[in-house]
């Protein structure tokens, strides 16, 4: 599926992966998250090869969001508990509200996820993957599923999340919580990857063409379209 | 009816087994009036079950003569042919047959050990091979019943399994109540069977003993001795066979094999 694929992430930079439908976009990611096992070439982590590490660990630390959230049977509560509980580390009713606080869903945490919207069910998942306080966050097209309001709600949280909005000052326990998040985000769609990320790296066929600045990159494929 | 036709044992059994076959034939012209079809899987179990029984039936002929401990032997290939039918069960999933041959040698093997042991059956051959291989039966249909279930479970909530794993849970955390639903799943027949017994149904083994001239009384509490000695090996196999399949849908780093495409 991919091949000679080398590229490095900076510490602290949103790198959005675009390309058509099945040029492997998806498949870097979960190689990236480890859900799949690369054939051969590695993969670093401050110069550790991942798979040096535990898989669960590294799932804490490389973390993903979902195209869709798949949410956890039960309250918002619950899901925001699982990740921390499989360290059995129980999150306080104090740090619940401040994750819930930070995607807009401050009051949450009792309701039923049953019950949620599209854009408030991605919002959860977005605070169940921040729990567990990662290093890096990968983003599987996190508003491809969902209406254009929720897509715009979607977007200003991670740009809150990864420090680069205007309105970051506002949440300053994100930050605090999450130093130097990085993030990968795969999309298909250019303009949202302008409007999040420093850089980008364009597949097609399984292989990198591109790889700089996101204007760079986004004129080039201006110029070829 | 038929008993007027045929005199000859042999004859008038060869047209009883036409007769139920009929019927279950009927069943087949009706599900493919509704467009489901069942002709060729049927009519393959038939005359296999048929060649088999049979075949079985010979054997036990000899077997009246043979020594006790060749029971071992033939409760032993028994295992393994049960682990062989219900691995077919589980399409696609990794390490079918050795498991479902580990939980039902687990499941009903032990069952079987411990009760000779106690006498609760009798080791001559005539009555350790046909008891042992109703527990094996049974065994195998759980087994099969819960490999099935988890299989279907698994492929139906890949999303939520890798959603599990990508939040650091590992493999036995993220499939814990499809394990559990599986389990339950399987042992619903065998609850079901103890819960109507005497009710809905007077088993056949109790039926036999009565017409062979064995009290009732003794022949009752037997047969719920073989119901129960069926539960708790059905329960023993379906336990060992999911906690023993929940590993097999990993690799070594925590990531999920069973996946529609891979084979499932």
């Amino acid at each position: 599926m991919l091949a000679d694929a080398t590229f490095s992430v900076h510490t602290g930079e949103t790198l959005a992966i675009v390309g058509p439908s099945g040029s492997g976009k998806s498949t870097l990611l979960r190689l990236l998250n480890r859900l799949d096992e690369p054939t051969t070439g590695s993969i670093l982590l401050d110069d550790t090869d991942y798979k040096q590490i535990v898989p669960q660990e590294l799932r804490r630390r490389v973390a993903m969001v979902t195209q869709r959230p798949f949410l956890f049977p039960g309250t918002v509560d619950s899901n925001l508990q699982f990740g921390p509980r499989q360290r059995r580390e129980v999150l306080s009713s104090a740090r619940i509200d401040e994750l819930l606080a930070s995607v807009g869903l401050a009051g949450y945490a009792s309701r039923d996820v049953a019950n949620l919207s599209g854009g408030e069910a991605q919002r959860v998942s977005f605070a169940r993957t921040l729990a567990n306080r990662p290093e890096i966050l990968l983003l599987d097209e996190p508003t491809s599923a969902l209406d254009e309001d929720s897509r715009h709600g979607i977007e200003t949280l991670i740009l809150e999340i990864t420090r680069r909005s205007p309105v970051a000052a506002s949440t300053p326990d994100i930050a605090s919580a999450n130093p130097q998040l990085t993030c990968v985000l795969v999309t298909h769609d250019l303009a949202q990857a302008a409007r999040l990320a420093q850089r980008a790296l364009v597949l097609k066929s399984g292989h990198i063409v591109k790889n700089g600045p996101i204007e760079e990159v986004l004129r080039a494929e201006d110029s070829v379209s | 009816m038929l008993k007027i036709l045929f005199h000859d044992p042999l004859r008038l059994g060869l047209a009883q087994a036409a007769a139920a076959a009929l019927s279950a034939l009927i069943v087949v012209f009706l599900a493919r009036k509704r467009g489901i079809h069942l002709e060729k899987e049927l009519a393959v179990a038939l005359v296999r079950g048929l060649v088999q029984i049979i075949a079985v039936g010979s054997i036990l002929l000899l077997l009246l003569r043979a020594p006790d401990w060749t029971s071992v032997f033939l409760l032993t290939a028994m295992i393994v042919a049960a682990g062989a039918t219900s691995a077919r069960r589980a399409k696609g999933m990794p390490g079918a047959f050795p498991v479902s041959t580990w939980a039902i040698a687990c499941g009903a093997g032990s069952v079987i050990a411990l009760m000779t042991w106690l006498g609760v059956i009798d080791t001559p051959i005539t009555t350790l091979v046909p008891v042992g291989s109703m527990l094996i039966a049974n065994a195998m249909n759980t087994n099969g019943l819960a490999m099935n279930r988890f299989r279907t479970d698994v492929l139906a909530h890949v999303g939520e399994i890798e959603t599990a794993l990508a939040l650091g849970a590992d493999g036995k955390s993220s499939v814990a109540s499809y394990v559990q639903g599986s389990f339950e799943a399987s042992l619903i027949p065998a609850i079901d069977s103890l819960r109507s017994l005497g009710i809905v149904w007077i088993p056949g083994l109790m039926a036999g003993m009565l017409l062979s001239g064995s009290r009732p009384l003794y022949a009752a509490i037997y047969q719920f001795v073989v119901l129960a000695m069926i539960f708790a090996a059905s329960g023993l196999t379906s336990l060992v066979a999911t906690l023993l399949i929940r590993n097999r849908v990993f690799s070594p780093a925590e990531q999920l094999v069973l996946r529609p495409g891979n084979g499932a």
